[in-house]
């Protein structure tokens, strides 16, 4: 950096940042690399140094039918909640920030209250909202408990978008005579696009990770990661980590690839 | 508040209540001003996000609150109210995981603000927005946390990483690491760290680097910049990110159950088995009402003073 700032603001702090953050990142991906290092040990129960290397566990996992039927759940969950939370995302947003509205500032402000509350207690109290309406819990239910807390954070990954949107685009486009759907499809839809698709992407990744909204609302069925913590606290086998290293690479690919299309987009 | 949003859009929708010049009764013109500001574009787009929320978040809290005065073991609504509940919580010494949970909240949100400070600044001034780093402190946000909370257990366990690590390098023999209040601690801070991170680093990026420089030239000194132009500047960040984090870690169950070994009961551990195991809705009920109030008055209470057009249209 050489703006004059920099002088100020010297060196040696910005080292220190430098030092400081890497430690942090060790910090957060130490335990990860724990995970991966046991899924890769053959011994049933964990001992490091690891002394018999194997990828068996893997091979377990992936041949196992039990897993695979969890898998579809997750898919499913996550599937119908990334299309359904971006939907309603997408009106979301531009309540929020395109419109100026009568209510618009007490809409943002509620519209965040999900997020900013402990989602286990929401899961119950969805769970026991359900029964007071008759409904069954299954992976019904937990698309709609995902919803509740995904769509105000979509809404709020879309909005940010919105606010950097000149609204004088779509105003030209109607003076120009397009309809209000033409106006959406060719001019608003485009430009939301990046907002859009990093705010699927969040949905997908959290409903995919999500355990304690799941817990509660699945019932009888389960998803990945409600297997795990089950496998985590009784009946232990490395499928554990290994299954865990495997939806965190599954996880980190889609990251990567979300980034590496939302850039290669961008330089079109 | 003065929203910099342009209120643009169609004109025809533009006009709201109390048009001028309409001879209607009074009544009728009050109808005509809610069917007018029912019919503004973004009302009309708030609605799904605003069924969803009224649905799934609303209506599940207020029943919450309602069982939270049946009488006790009853799986229904339809009994007189009491206060039995409230008064188990406070004689059964149900408190005890209340206070815990504060104290542990309050722990790790303190921790979490020195440790994510130096990050959140890098994040938005000398590491350039750089998006690897981005997108490597946003991963573990997707990864279930109880893997994540696992691989802690692997790491401190005995013979684990560490003890492993250490034993064959020195032979040092590492004491019991896992199942005490400190490690769950650790397991807060580590779950709840991007909550805080990123909110402070939105807070970062609001201090004008021309501030900055102002103060220098005047003879600031970098604490002195720290203290009177930096923290200001990035509070509504810092108080976003302690907020979500307090209020997450209070009502947190994982952390005490897999690193801690419950070795510290925390208050949503005590609701799930009022729920489940005890199968005493009220109880549980009572017990999330006390949560509710006390995160709704805290949120309600930072996110009425918020701009939030202001916080995230920053450019």
């Amino acid at each position: 950096m050489d703006t004059p700032s920099s002088a100020f603001g010297s060196r040696a702090s910005e080292r220190a940042m430098r030092i400081w953050t890497l430690v942090v990142l060790a910090f957060i991906y130490l335990p990860m690399v724990a995970v991966v290092l046991a899924s890769l040990s053959k011994i049933r129960f964990f001992m490091f140094p690891i002394k018999s290397w194997s990828l068996e566990w893997y091979g377990s996992v992936l041949g196992s039918i039990e897993i695979r039927d969890y898998l579809w759940t997750s898919v499913l969950i996550a599937a119908l909640v990334t299309i359904i939370s971006v939907l309603l995302a997408i009106a979301g947003a531009l309540a929020f920030a395109r419109y100026d509205w009568k209510g618009r500032t007490l809409y943002q402000k509620l519209i965040l209250l999900p997020i900013f509350f402990p989602q286990a207690v929401l899961g119950l109290a969805i769970l026991l909202w359900s029964s007071a309406w008759d409904i069954a819990p299954g992976w019904e239910l937990a698309v709609f408990a995902h919803l509740v807390w995904i769509v105000p954070v979509v809404t709020l990954v879309i909005s940010i978008q919105v606010y950097g949107f000149d609204p004088a685009v779509e105003e030209a486009a109607f003076d120009l005579g397009a309809s209000r759907w033409q106006v959406f499809k060719e001019i608003t839809l485009p430009i939301l696009w990046p907002g859009i698709f990093s705010g699927a992407l969040f949905a997908f990744l959290l409903s995919w990770g999500n355990f304690p909204l799941s817990t509660f609302t699945t019932g009888a069925e389960q998803t990945i990661p409600e297997w795990l913590y089950a496998k985590m606290v009784a009946g232990y086998t490395p499928q554990v980590p290994a299954l865990g290293t495997l939806t965190t690479l599954l996880a980190g690919v889609l990251l990567l690839g979300g980034y590496w299309l939302g850039t290669r987009r961008r330089k079109q | 508040m003065n929203a910099p949003v342009p209120s643009s859009v169609s004109r025809s929708e533009a006009r709201g209540p109390g048009e001028k010049g309409s001879a209607l009764p009074v009544r009728d013109r009050g109808l005509k001003a809610l069917a007018g500001w029912a019919r503004q574009p973004g009302f009309l787009l708030s609605l799904p996000a605003l069924a969803v929320f009224i649905a799934g978040f609303v209506g599940p809290l207020a029943l919450v609150v309602i069982y939270a005065v049946m009488p006790a073991r009853s799986f229904g609504v339809e009994h007189l109210p009491t206060l039995e509940n409230f008064v188990t919580i406070f004689q059964d010494s149900y408190y005890l995981s209340f206070a815990w949970s504060i104290g542990l909240a309050l722990a790790s949100t303190v921790i979490l603000m020195l440790i994510c400070w130096p990050v959140a600044y890098g994040l938005s001034r000398v590491f350039r927005r750089s998006m690897i780093l981005t997108l490597l402190l946003v991963l573990p946000l997707f990864v279930s946390e109880n893997v994540r909370l696992f691989g802690w257990v692997l790491t401190l366990l005995n013979h684990g990483i560490l003890d492993g690590s250490l034993r064959t390098l020195f032979g040092w023999e590492v004491p019991d690491l896992l199942y005490n209040v400190p490690v769950t601690i650790l397991g807060m801070v580590y779950v709840y760290l991007p909550f805080m991170l990123f909110p402070m680093a939105l807070g970062v990026s609001m201090i004008p680097e021309a501030c900055r420089e102002a103060a220098f030239d005047m003879g600031a000194t970098r604490w002195q910049v720290f203290r009177e132009v930096e923290i200001p500047l990035a509070m509504p960040g810092i108080l976003i990110g302690a907020l979500l984090t307090f209020v997450l870690v209070l009502g947190s169950i994982s952390e005490a159950k897999i690193l801690g070994g419950q070795s510290v009961i925390m208050i949503a551990h005590d609701i799930e088995t009022a729920f489940t195991y005890a199968q005493n809705w009220p109880l549980g009920s009572a017990l999330s009402t006390l949560l509710i109030l006390l995160t709704g008055v805290l949120v309600i209470g930072l996110l009425s003073k918020l701009n939030l057009d202001k916080l995230l249209s920053r450019k």
